[in-house]
């Protein structure tokens, strides 16, 4: 009896056959997926990645909520032609407290790992509001009720609190906050912006729509501000952290 | 359908070929084995893929993973592809660099390479808000035409715009802003004469009873300090000329009434965080040709 009839065994018996399939695929993860979680170099070695500001995270829960990561990337692959329009290629610690990540896996527009500080609040908020508006020959879906919506932050903290569950480093004091400081960063001149920026470095307060109401649109605006803003690659040493 | 046979050794007599050992009605199943040719390649492709184990990095290990022969990293590959194409653009980014902008207008390589760095930059960076030709929309400038919110529009005043921004976060921006006057500075109703009296001031028309002394008034007392006393701008503070028909964000009184009302002041990003010199360098030479350099 050859090799090629026991494959019969399997072939006949549909339970050996799943227990068959399990024992690959576990074989195929343990190889593949494992190791990610216990090798160091999986995730660089960076200096100023930090958890989302509560208005940021509020803001990321509507690029998810809209479906914004369907059309839209955040991750600019090691490639020439991506690193000479987006910028520095993406690292994994640039997403290491993202839950779940926003890599995307379809371009109907353009990455946007880089977007922060690129355009102008006014322009996002216009472009929001109707893309044809600023870029006549878009293909995206107006959102104009992002800016009358109010943004619900009366969960944020919540949310804060699970995240931490998951590794993010949020502390108690961060969480107790939360509320505070999505309202210190989305207002011009806030009292609390000091404080904010002590817990969350480099995070830009301002009112980023209209002043007096904290809209969706501001938190989206807020979050996109921040994409890609956090590591200077300035100081980044690229050889260091070759894959 | 019944299964009259199961003689796993069964040879169908026409073809010689061993079947499956069913029987469906009479009809039995080939069990045709794959050709020797396909097979074969099969296994040699299994004995290449093993090839990449050895060359490329493959198998995790306790602390790091095997690296390959070559040494391989997608980063390290990316690093040198740009290394390369910033060797192969190095004489004229450098020439463009060191040329001053005289001398990039007098030499026409050097211009025809600043213009076509320039286009391309400006696509991705500047495009969406000033437009693909340049044309600008509402609050985003036309850089087509002569009239220029700061500066005069010389290389050097749209390089340093395009540098540090419009009331962007860099210490040297460019800095002044439309202060909200309905904030309790002026009433509604002298805000109205006023809006009507910036219209008269490039022949719009204004309403019918229109008080265009009080607005005038009302304009030299609190808009005459940026805009000039005769309301022709001031280029070192953003402050529009008010004369002539550019209208930034709209000339219908409600805009206007909105602006003095509300204020005004657009960011403009700073890009020497994300461009390079050169690349700026380049833009400056493009923009002023779009038609409204001096």
């Amino acid at each position: 009896m050859s090799l090629w009839n026991k494959h019969a065994i399997f072939e006949k018996n549909s339970i050996l056959l799943l227990i068959g399939v399990l024992i690959v695929i576990s074989i195929g993860g343990l190889v593949e997926v494992a190791p990610l979680f216990y090798l160091k170099s999986t995730i660089e070695t960076v200096e100023g990645v930090r958890p989302y500001t509560p208005l940021e995270l509020a803001g990321r829960n509507i690029y998810v909520r809209e479906g914004c990561y369907n059309c839209h990337s955040q991750m600019i692959r090691a490639l020439r032609d991506e690193v000479e329009r987006y910028g520095h290629y993406s690292l994994a610690a640039e997403s290491m407290y993202d839950h779940p990540f926003q890599w995307g896996s379809k371009r109907n527009g353009p990455d946007l790992a880089r977007l922060g500080n690129k355009y102008s609040d006014d322009w996002h908020r216009r472009h929001l509001e109707n893309p044809r508006a600023v870029v006549p020959g878009s293909i995206m879906p107006a959102y104009p009720w992002l800016a009358k919506n109010e943004v619900d932050l009366s969960h944020i903290d919540q949310h804060m609190s699970v995240l931490a569950i998951e590794g993010v480093p949020y502390t108690p004091e961060m969480i107790e906050k939360a509320s505070a400081d999505a309202k210190a960063q989305g207002t011009d001149d806030d009292p609390g912006a000091a404080d904010l920026i002590k817990r969350y470095p480099k995070a830009q307060a301002r009112a980023f729509g209209e002043k007096g109401r904290l809209t969706e649109a501001d938190a989206l605006i807020a979050y996109m501000q921040h994409l890609g803003t956090q590591v200077d690659f300035k100081i980044y040493d690229d050889k260091a952290n070759l894959r | 359908m019944s299964v009259t046979s199961n003689d796993p050794k069964h040879v169908d007599a026409a073809t010689g070929t061993s079947t499956t050992g069913h029987e469906w009605d009479g009809i039995r199943e080939l069990n045709t084995p794959l050709p020797k040719w396909w097979l074969y390649i099969f296994y040699a492709t299994i004995v290449w893929a093993l090839g990449y184990w050895v060359v490329y990095p493959a198998i995790p290990l306790v602390s790091s993973f095997t690296k390959g022969a070559i040494n391989y990293s997608s980063r390290g590959e990316v690093i040198a592809d740009v290394d390369a194409l910033k060797a192969a653009r190095a004489p004229m980014v450098n020439a463009l660099a060191k040329a001053s902008f005289d001398d990039i207008q007098k030499d026409p390589k050097l211009l025809t390479f600043a213009r076509a760095q320039g286009k391309a930059a400006f696509g991705d960076n500047c495009a969406p808000c000033h437009g693909t030709g340049g044309g600008g929309s509402k609050a985003f400038p036309n850089l087509v035409d002569d009239d220029w919110l700061w500066g005069k529009g010389t290389l050097d005043d749209i390089q340093a715009t395009i540098t540090h921004g419009i009331r962007s976060t860099d210490p040297d921006t460019r800095q002044g802003n439309m202060p909200a006057f309905g904030d309790g500075v002026l009433k509604a109703t002298e805000i109205s004469w006023v809006a009507d009296y910036v219209r008269s001031l490039s022949n719009l028309s204004v309403d019918a009873g229109a008080d265009l002394k009080a607005g005038q008034k009302v304009f030299a007392e609190n808009c005459a300090a940026c805009h000039g006393d005769n309301a022709k701008g001031n280029q070192e503070l953003g402050a529009p000329n008010l004369t002539d028909q550019i209208w930034l964000y709209g000339s219908d009184k409600v805009t206007i009434v909105e602006g003095i009302a509300k204020g005004r002041g657009a960011l403009m990003p700073n890009w020497g965080d994300r461009l390079d010199a050169g690349t700026i360098k380049a833009l400056a030479v493009y923009v002023r040709t779009l038609g409204g350099g001096r």
